[in-house]
């Protein structure tokens, strides 16, 4: 690679220092860096440069799709569940406001080629703000999903399952709820399971810790004797019905916390385990992401300061062509993210 | 402006349309006509509906994700090509890009070759402990 960029300027050199002396270029172009011989000399180095380093952030979110993948493919019941704690609404907005800012982060380019100052200014302020207006908005999610417990990992415990939550019943109210009519894989799909240390051996079982019967595809028959038994600290769900004791933790919590997996209505989703695993990918994926947009946003101010002072023209605007494809690659990284986390079917 | 010379033109990539939309003859790199620039904004606003529309359509867990990263990779595509003028870009930069993307597909697909091999382990530990 090093020699091809070599050759690509061994044969672009000679004839643009041809008829120029090396001092006339470097007078002429304050942001001239006397390394480079001319003004595309540079502007092609720094392209290159900002190709690579898109290149690597390509590589670096290629991992979290891996596991995404992975998880997904191992366990599609997870990601059907847990889309539900995510509001398609929120993520649709973001992506328009994301897309809008590519547009302006576009135009800003083509401002900064054409040396229209203002309009560069207007354009690289609309980036900014829109940039601002997606982390408001991330800001609304992350804040009601850390309110209601929705975490990664063991702090998964949430204040609500899944066919409790409003985008459930809005995509399932109208049908009955039969079990296997979800898409779901009916057979072999592991449940919320107790904590290791609740757990008993099997020949010991224990009558009241109510073991759920692991390795069963679904548990959701209703107990007719458990409808309307209200659990402590849970709100009671109409026409739910409930556990006759509190099950053990989910996820390492203790048996008797608010918000364990509880017994889902006849032919709901029952909570598979380990939702938690789609949460801990959610918040990497959204939270990195989310670091490149305040990244973004800095970066964009320093590019709007340099903008200001009139820096930028014909001759020298790479720095805002660098900034805009960083900017779009951040873009392109939520285009995938919004339907892979928010439009789960 | 004056110190370009106009031999530059010649130099720049050969990916063809280089010279579409308003050229302008000095430019360092290709301008983005206006008119094109909103253009693909509206086909990406129009897709980010219509991948949102598709997903309440029933056409199975499968064939939605299809369907959903088919828009999603229709997207990437208009951004990559128009927004990033990789179009107009030289192809050496696109083969660094397009390389990246070549290593993610390779890396995540030969991962998934192997995902289903510790699986049954996986469950003989939890029947194991009892669950």
């Amino acid at each position: 690679m090093a020699q091809s960029t070599a050759e690509q300027l061994a044969e672009r050199t000679p004839p643009e220092s041809g008829g120029h002396a090396h001092g006339d270029e470097h007078a002429q172009h304050p942001f001239l860096a006397h390394h480079f011989d001319n003004p595309r000399h540079q502007f092609e180095s720094g392209k290159l440069g900002i190709w690579l380093f898109l290149t690597t952030e390509v590589l670096f979110f290629g991992g979290l799709f891996c596991a995404y993948a992975i998880y997904r493919s191992l366990h599609p019941e997870i990601f059907v569940y847990a889309h539900y704690y995510l509001d398609t609404f929120w993520g649709a907005i973001n992506t328009g406001v994301l897309i809008v800012s590519s547009l302006t982060a576009a135009w800003a380019v083509r401002n900064a080629q054409l040396g229209e100052r203002n309009k560069l200014i207007f354009n690289i302020i609309a980036t900014i703000v829109l940039a601002c207006c997606f982390l408001c908005v991330k800001y609304v999610e992350y804040s009601h999903k850390f309110h209601d417990n929705v975490l990664p990992g063991r702090h998964f415990n949430p204040t609500h399952e899944a066919w409790e939550l409003e985008s459930y019943k809005k995509a399932h109210g109208e049908h009955a709820h039969v079990g296997p009519a979800h898409g779901l894989p009916s057979q072999g799909v592991p449940v919320e399971a107790p904590p290791p240390q609740a757990a008993v051996p099997p020949q010991a079982a224990v009558p009241p810790q109510a073991v759920p019967p692991q390795g069963v595809p679904v548990v959701p028959a209703a107990e007719p004797q458990a409808t309307g038994a209200a659990v402590p600290g849970a709100p009671p769900v109409p026409g739910a019905a409930q556990p006759p004791a509190p099950m053990p933790g989910a996820d390492g919590h203790t048996a008797a916390a608010p918000g364990t997996a509880k017994q889902p209505p006849p032919g709901a989703l029952p909570r598979p385990r380990h939702v938690s695993v789609f949460f801990s990918i959610y918040f990497f994926m959204t939270g990195l992401h989310g670091v490149h947009v305040v990244a973004g946003i800095i970066m964009w101010l320093w590019i709007l300061r340099r903008a200001i002072r009139g820096e930028f023209g014909p001759q020298y605007f790479g720095a805002v062509d660098y900034a805009a494809l960083y900017w779009h690659l951040v873009d392109l990284i939520w285009i995938y993210l919004f339907p892979l986390l928010y439009l789960i079917h | 402006m004056t110190y370009q010379s106009k031999s530059h033109a010649t130099s720049r990539s050969p990916i063809s349309g280089a010279h579409a939309g308003d050229s302008h003859k000095d430019e360092l790199a290709h301008v983005m006509p206006v008119r094109l620039l909103v253009g693909v904004w509206v086909a990406l606003m129009i897709l980010t509906v219509v991948t949102v529309a598709v997903t309440s359509v029933d056409l199975g867990s499968r064939a939605n994700l299809i369907v959903a990263m088919a828009i999603a990779t229709v997207k990437a595509g208009l951004v990559v090509t128009y927004f990033m003028h990789l179009r107009w870009d030289r192809p050496f930069n696109a083969l660094v890009f397009v390389g990246s993307l070549l290593f993610v597909t390779l890396f995540i697909s030969m991962t998934l070759f192997d995902k289903s091999e510790y699986e049954q382990d996986i469950d003989e530990m939890y029947l194991l402990q009892g669950k």
